[in-house]
């Protein structure tokens, strides 16, 4: 079983395709966007990959909460595919802890965006209660 | 009206930012087109058929005057293409010719520029502001608390309600503390900024319904349980567009306070089963009919496991509520100051039917809620300049505590007048043109900006909108034949909910040409128009020049056919659509058939 825990917030890790080159396959799952996450088998896996065939498919957002909130996945959920810098907090509150860029996205550009807002009204992956329960 | 907390408009701010960078950023190349297109869409920028157009969010149709100031401004310094921009478009809309008229006129586009438009979710529109003020633009807005977030993209989109909420004699439940929980939470979501498409939820909370709910993606309505418990009836798939469903109740009633919750298992199971094979098929009206009980199935299911999984996280704590409540209080209004001068008697007669027509009860018996018709010669549905607006704003700021709605029919209404000061407002409406008694009658139409300004749109709204209106001005006519929802759209997308029109009308194209369906016998689920239905089309298409007399000849129809007290719904649905096609068709002339 993996250990539970709660990703760091704002704790993602930008890739490049370069970064990536020399990667070990072992322990990692890469699954489909129109995989049904509560279907998988997560036994001994370390990183599960979820594809952004396009950027504006938006179901893997919805794949990451899930394997982190219903089945507790503590090891690392990497977005791949048509990933872009507009889009990295969402993924990082879905749940995501890495991203590998597209290889015409600005890495500083990115980080920045990050850090943007302030805070935000729902709750998410990293932290399930929302903002009028965490200021009450 | 919901007062905003530091937090709420720090992050107006941060969003205003936010789309400056990602702006400058396309100027400057480094954000592609396709990339930018869906960021600037739910910032409310659309790139239309001659300019930019922005559509500002109002939460739930409330307006304070300062915000309606603010509008005021951006109209008039902002509203305003270039020289080059505004000949190009009226060249554009000149060659698509006038509509002749049988009395000789003849009405063409009528371009205009420095104003804003009401649309029939709530918002305004603004059709040229150049993009490069666009991130200016913003930041204004933002000083007052607007924006444009969510109202457009596939996304969560600015939730609805019922103009009269809060006022209403019929509430249930005030609809506006559950709008405003439901817009906080789906403000800038992370799992559903890119749906499938666009979902649209509705909310009210009086016998009433105002908002057409049925029409929703999600229609949600307060209820009390038999314990005198505060639920909502939750409705889901509903819809316009190219295939008109009416939503069906998944949930007849679930505790208030799970409406967060509950909303995040039924749009979580959308973004994961939504078709996105075709755009036309994508939306959730088009899973529920596919999937029907095992959609339901599974949101209950993913409902269970956030609740008991998650330890549902986005109920709505008593505090919460209570804070949210706080800010929907009524105003403090001043009954100790005089009652206004009764009307002249050369007056009365008029303003006896603006009483009638545009003066509403509310729940407060000295209150009465005054709509402002903005469907009046000249202007086109919805339409108001920037004078007109800052003149609205003084009207409010005096008699309706400052405060206004926007209405799902393109009106604005002044909810807190006391009855005693009518006859100053209604002075000072008249003053400023919009106090036609026409709200619920035929001139009182939807019209969405059609082909005058919509790069989606297959012909023109907007003149035909202005032939019908120069048609019937009489307004003992008008009140003879008496509430017709008419309901025009330029195209098949339908935000001039034609399908929900007793007569609607559709634009399309063939050829090229501009043409369009007549439909008869839809149904919005208000208490006049019965239970929700789209309208049937009546034949072939029509050309341009031939719609107002048609849509005269099916009056006519009307008048000829009907019983004693009988709308022209009931009319309709008793003779059936016979008599009013033989009457469309006698009137065609480009379209006629040799038989």
């Amino acid at each position: 079983m993996n250990a539970r825990r709660k990703p760091e917030s704002k704790d993602m890790k930008l890739l490049t395709a370069q970064d990536i080159a020399t990667d070990n396959a072992a322990g990692v799952l890469a699954v489909a966007n129109d995989t049904d996450v509560q279907t998988l088998d997560l036994a001994g896996v370390q990183r599960i990959d979820l594809a952004f065939p396009k950027f504006a498919d938006g179901r893997a957002f919805s794949q990451a909460f899930e394997l982190r909130r219903r089945l507790g996945f503590a090891g690392v959920i990497r977005a791949t595919g048509d990933v872009l810098v507009d889009q990295l907090v969402q993924m990082q509150r879905c749940g995501f802890s890495e991203a590998v860029l597209r290889a015409d996205q600005d890495q500083a550009v990115g980080e920045k965006l990050l850090s943007h807002y302030s805070g935000f009204y729902q709750g998410d992956a990293t932290d399930l209660r929302p903002h009028f329960v965490k200021t009450a | 009206m919901y007062q905003y907390t530091e937090f709420d408009r720090q992050f107006v701010r941060e969003r205003a930012e936010q789309f400056r960078d990602q702006l400058q950023r396309f100027q400057a190349g480094t954000l592609g087109g396709d990339e930018f297109k869906p960021l600037r869409l739910q910032n409310g920028w659309y790139i239309q058929r001659h300019a930019p157009m922005l559509r500002v969010a109002v939460p739930y149709g409330e307006l304070s005057t300062a915000q309606l100031r603010m509008l005021a401004r951006v109209a008039r310094e902002y509203d305003q293409p270039s020289h080059e921009v505004f000949q190009g478009a009226v060249a554009a809309q000149n060659k698509l010719g006038d509509i002749q008229l049988r009395d000789g006129k003849a009405i063409g586009s009528r371009l205009k520029t420095g104003y804003a438009h009401f649309t029939t979710r709530q918002n305004v529109q603004f059709n040229w502001i150049p993009l490069t003020q666009a991130a200016d633009v913003m930041d204004l807005l933002a000083t007052v608390g607007l924006h444009g977030i969510q109202t457009s993209g596939n996304c969560i989109r600015n939730t609805t309600s019922d103009a009269l909420a809060g006022v209403a004699p019929d509430e249930i439940a005030d609809p506006r503390p559950w709008a405003e929980l439901l817009r906080q939470w789906s403000t800038l979501h992370p799992e559903f900024a890119f749906l499938p498409r666009k979902f649209k939820c509705a909310i009210v909370g009086a016998s009433e319904d105002r908002a057409a709910t049925h029409w929703h993606d999600v229609g949600l309505k307060l209820k009390r349980n038999e314990a005198g418990e505060l639920g909502f009836e939750v409705l889901v798939g509903g819809g316009m567009g190219r295939t008109p469903v009416i939503a069906s109740t998944i949930r007849d009633f679930l505790p208030a306070e799970q409406l967060l919750n509950y909303l995040e298992a039924v749009i979580r199971v959308y973004n994961r089963w939504g078709r996105r094979d075709n755009l036309y098929k994508a939306r959730i009206k088009i899973l529920v009919k596919a999937e029907g009980q095992r959609y339901f199935d599974e949101v209950e299911a993913e409902y269970r496991r956030i609740v008991e999984q998650d330890g549902a996280p986005h109920t709505i704590t008593p505090a919460e509520l209570a804070r949210v409540q706080a800010s929907f209080v009524d105003p403090v209004i001043d009954f100790a100051a005089p009652a206004a001068a009764p009307v002249s008697a050369g007056e009365e007669a008029e303003y006896a039917r603006w009483l009638a027509r545009n003066v509403q009860a509310v729940r407060n018996p000295a209150l009465r809620a005054v709509t402002l018709s903005f469907k009046r010669l000249g202007q086109s549905p919805g339409d108001a300049t920037a004078d007109q607006l800052d003149a609205v704003a003084v009207l409010a700021d005096a008699f309706s505590a400052g405060e206004l709605r926007v209405t799902h029919d393109q009106n604005l209404v002044l909810p807190w007048v006391r009855a005693e000061l009518l006859p100053d407002v209604w002075r000072e409406a008249r003053r400023l043109g919009l106090a036609k008694a026409n709200v619920g009658l035929l001139t009182d139409m939807i019209a969405c900006p059609g082909g005058d300004f919509c790069d989606l749109a297959n012909a023109r709204s907007l003149p035909l909108a202005d032939a019908i209106t120069e048609r019937y001005q009489d307004l003992d006519e008008l009140e003879d034949l008496g509430e017709i929802d008419l309901h025009i759209s330029g195209c098949i997308n339908s935000c001039g909910h034609h399908h929900s029109g007793h007569i609607g009308i559709l634009g399309v194209d063939k050829d090229g040409k501009e043409w369009y369906q007549v439909t008869l016998g839809g149904s919005d689920g208000s208490a006049l128009s019965g239970a929700p239905t789209p309208g049937k089309v009546i034949g072939p298409s029509f050309a341009h020049s031939e719609v107002p007399d048609v849509i005269e000849a099916i009056l006519d129809t009307y008048v000829a056919q009907r019983q004693a007290g009988e709308t022209f719904l009931a009319t309709y649905q008793r003779v059936g659509a016979e008599p009013y096609k033989a009457a469309a068709n006698a009137m065609r002339v480009a379209t006629a058939r040799t038989e």
